[in-house]
């Protein structure tokens, strides 16, 4: 490279003769607003580089955060879901008496039961543990970069094995 | 390279006798050169190649209506550097000249080979080219930034932002000595963390909430910035600072998701720096 910049540079000098064309480049003067409408119409066909499909799947799809949400939005989905059902109930004519529930699900295959109760059981135990980590990183504790990994695949084991034993009650 | 070299020493050779010294000197130089190339040829004969494919994002701006696509290069990593800027390196200066990507210091200062290697936001220069592994690399530009060319992400946002949380000392009292400022050792050690920051751009491309929301959230780099200038002893515009980041969306669009302090190739901590504002605001009431 060193070699090649020191030869242009002198071969620059040897062949400075203002008439030869071959060295000579040619450049266009821009006044201000061209060179600002050019760009201004190279940004409107600028792609937006590739995001969720291309970042570490580990840490967009396994984040403790977005599942805080979508388990509280579960939850809360249900709790409305199921108050404005009991609202209806008397109208449409269905049973979602307490008594009527337990009637139901305990009349249910075991297997569907134990489904039925991890896809309860999970989101709440999730919720509540990752709730605590959401405290303490307000507490602006536990942000060391191992902490942060660790603690997020504990969070996931803890809640998985735990609503497991929920669902042996 | 070695027709070009050939030609100009064959012209300085015919030159003006003034110019002979800067001939002998080139074909120094030459000559060292091809020897290095021949040594090291010789040393890479005895190893068995080992190629790894790099897929790397391409997008050009003369043809806009053409789709991004992945392009594939083959390296023999016995001839490539160790890490992935100087594959990028050799991959244009010998494969493909149009591969268009930022680079300038290569020891991780300057920020601007920060790209998307392997799925993380790094800079290529410190990102060493995983040799035990197989798999294809995969390098893209910035997550969720508007693609210039290639690699070349749009800072322009990014760097206006920056602008908006007024990165300067501000004071009105002069220094009691009409010196400088002066602050103790422990209010010096309160910005370490944070002054290393090279503005790189790869915490804030990491967070998924800067990707939805640049337009208002600042994002982790940028109040990485802010929470340096909360902490220098020696700004006297706490208050401004901190009233300009009350709202809901400058500060609390981050909901720890905490991509940024495990990307960050400088080993910082953004996650922790938007903690300590939070905490500042909350508890001053």
């Amino acid at each position: 490279m060193i070699a090649q910049r020191l030869g242009t540079t002198a071969l620059r000098r040897v062949t400075a003769a203002p008439q030869n064309a071959f060295f000579t480049v040619a450049t266009q003067k821009l006044t201000e607003e061209d060179a600002r409408a050019m760009l201004d119409a190279q940004r409107l066909k600028r792609p937006v580089a590739p995001h969720l499909e291309i970042y570490d799947k580990k840490q967009t799809y396994f984040g403790g955060s977005i599942w805080q949400r979508f388990t509280g939005m579960g939850f809360t989905g249900l709790l409305y879901g199921y108050s404005l059902a009991y609202l209806a109930a008397p109208l449409v004519g269905w049973h979602l008496e307490s008594a009527s529930l337990v009637a139901a699900f305990g009349a249910l295959p075991v297997a569907i039961k134990a489904a039925a109760k991890f896809v309860v059981a999970w989101p709440l135990v999730f919720h509540a543990i990752n709730g605590v980590r959401h405290v303490a990183y307000d507490m602006a504790w536990g942000f060391n970069k191992a902490t942060i990994i660790k603690s997020g695949w504990y969070i996931w084991g803890a809640s998985i094995v735990a609503s497991l034993g929920l669902l042996l009650l | 390279m070695a027709s070009l070299r050939s030609t100009t020493s064959r012209i300085l050779g015919s030159s003006r006798p003034s110019l002979r010294f800067a001939s002998t000197q080139v074909r120094g130089f030459a000559s060292n050169l091809s020897d290095g190339g021949k040594a090291s040829q010789h040393a890479s004969e005895d190893k068995a190649p080992r190629m790894k494919a790099f897929q790397i994002y391409r997008w050009n701006p003369e043809n806009p209506t053409e789709k991004p696509k992945m392009q594939t290069y083959t390296l023999d990593l016995n001839k490539t550097g160790p890490m992935v800027l100087d594959a990028l390196i050799r991959v244009k200066n010998e494969i493909d000249p149009t591969l268009t990507f930022r680079r300038s210091c290569r020891e991780g200062i300057c920020g601007s080979c920060a790209m998307n290697i392997n799925g993380t936001n790094t800079l290529a220069c410190l990102c060493r080219i995983p040799a035990e592994d197989n798999a294809d690399m995969k390098i893209y530009p910035l997550p969720h930034t508007y693609v210039v060319k290639d690699l070349v992400p749009d800072l322009t946002l990014f760097y206006k932002q920056y602008k908006s949380i007024k990165p300067y000392l501000q004071r009105d009292t002069p220094s009691p000595d009409g010196k400088e400022y002066r602050q103790s050792k422990a209010d010096r050690r309160k910005l370490d963390g944070l002054y290393e920051c090279i503005l790189c751009a790869c915490c804030s491309t990491s967070c998924p909430s800067y990707w939805w929301n640049s337009e208002e959230y600042l994002g982790p780099a940028i109040l990485l910035q802010s929470y340096r200038w909360l902490a220098d002893s020696r700004d006297e515009r706490h208050e401004e600072r901190k009233h300009a980041l009350n709202n809901e969306m400058s500060l609390y669009r981050c909901h720890t998701i905490l991509n940024c302090t495990r990307t960050c190739p400088k080993g910082l901590n953004p996650g922790l720096a938007i903690a300590e504002i939070k905490k500042e605001l909350a508890f001053s009431g």
